[in-house]
């Protein structure tokens, strides 16, 4: 998630990232990660403690404010087999969420123009 | 192969990777009876893995995946029909694209699909499921999963901001973080192809990139350029 503050609301983390911080720690799914008391203040998420703490990076362009922070590390791409809240636009621009197809069997195919 | 597994429970969910946005998708988007979505964020790269295209993902009625991402050609692409020792191709495409072309022609019949064994797969999927060797268990759809060391999570986090900067009309500022996603992930296909196609959609050399598809291709080897497909399963 790209982001220009590093205090984030829990909703907007949540959103972005799939984890929802509560004051037991970051949970999502069935896995919860503690979490050092300071990172969760008034709804607001500590950036740098949450991503230290979840093995995620976040990279910083000083030049226009902004943080990136990246998905988690040290295992593998995927750390679960069910699939994630996958909801991207379709080519009008209407969003669609890959939930929508439970109950088939889906094909994902990447492409691209270029 | 869409309208002919449908009526068995299948659905195919295009996902054009493209940072350009669904204009530069739509042309070959636009359509078809099933859903096509605009990935600009090249979110299959961070969640499931993906490094080329095209990749395939198989997700089950219950949304589990039982395939992670490998290569997913649906048919053999057909040979090039163009004449290179034509003279009016030759007139009409000039020198330097004919020369390219004689290069890029055979590197391309290098590549490593197998469209049959991979369709043959999903329809035996399709029509038997869980019983379907080829739904892979879950155990081994993660050992196949692509390994995430912190440079590739941080190649994604680098790939995300010049992508934000591209979006919103800072071109010239994304470029230092394409390369960066580009140093910390040298074989994801998708990340280079991008970046390169912002700046030049031949995916030619450039004064922004120290690298260029042909050039790339040739260093890499074409027979690599596609990872083997796998489809029995190991376990």
């Amino acid at each position: 998630m790209i982001t220009d503050t590093l205090q984030v609301p829990v909703d907007v983390l949540s959103r972005e990232t799939g984890w929802r911080v509560k004051p037991v720690g970051a949970c999502r799914d069935d896995v919860c990660v503690p979490l050092p008391e300071a990172t969760l203040t008034d709804d607001l998420v500590d950036l740098p403690s949450f991503a230290d703490r979840l093995g995620m990076p976040l990279l910083h362009d000083d030049e226009h404010g902004l943080w990136s922070l990246g998905p988690q590390s040290g295992g593998k791409a995927m750390t679960t087999v069910q699939a994630p809240d996958l909801v991207l636009p379709t080519l009008s621009g209407e969003p669609f969420a890959l939930s929508s197809l439970r109950g088939r069997k889906v094909l994902i195919v990447s492409w691209a123009s270029w | 192969m869409r309208t002919e597994l449908a009526p068995q429970g299948f659905e195919l969910l295009s996902v054009a990777m493209d940072s350009a946005g669904a204009d530069a998708a739509r042309p070959f988007g636009e359509g078809f009876d099933f859903p096509v979505v605009v990935d600009s964020g090249h979110l299959l790269g961070e969640l499931f893995g993906v490094i080329n295209v095209p990749s395939g993902i198989w997700v089950d009625e219950d949304g589990v995946v039982v395939r992670p991402p490998e290569t997913a050609y649906p048919a053999r692409p057909a040979p090039s029909k163009i004449d290179l020792d034509d003279p009016t191709v030759q007139a009409k495409l000039g020198e330097a694209a004919i020369a390219r072309l004689r290069v890029v022609i055979p590197e391309l019949a290098k590549m490593q699909i197998d469209p049959d064994s991979y369709v043959d797969a999903l329809r035996d999927w399709v029509t038997h499921g869980a019983a379907s060797r080829f739904a892979l268990s879950a155990d081994e759809v993660l050992e196949r999963s692509r390994p995430r060391p912190p440079e590739q999570a941080q190649a994604a986090a680098a790939f995300a901001l010049g992508e934000h900067l591209h979006r919103s009309g800072r071109s010239a500022a994304a470029v230092r973080w394409f390369r960066e996603s580009h140093r910390l992930q040298p074989d994801n296909w998708t990340y280079r192809r991008q970046a390169w196609t912002l700046v030049d959609p031949k995916q030619g050399p450039t004064e922004q990139y120290d690298s260029d598809w042909l050039t790339d291709v040739l260093r890499e080897g074409a027979e690599n350029y596609y990872e083997p497909l796998e489809m029995e399963p190991r376990l």
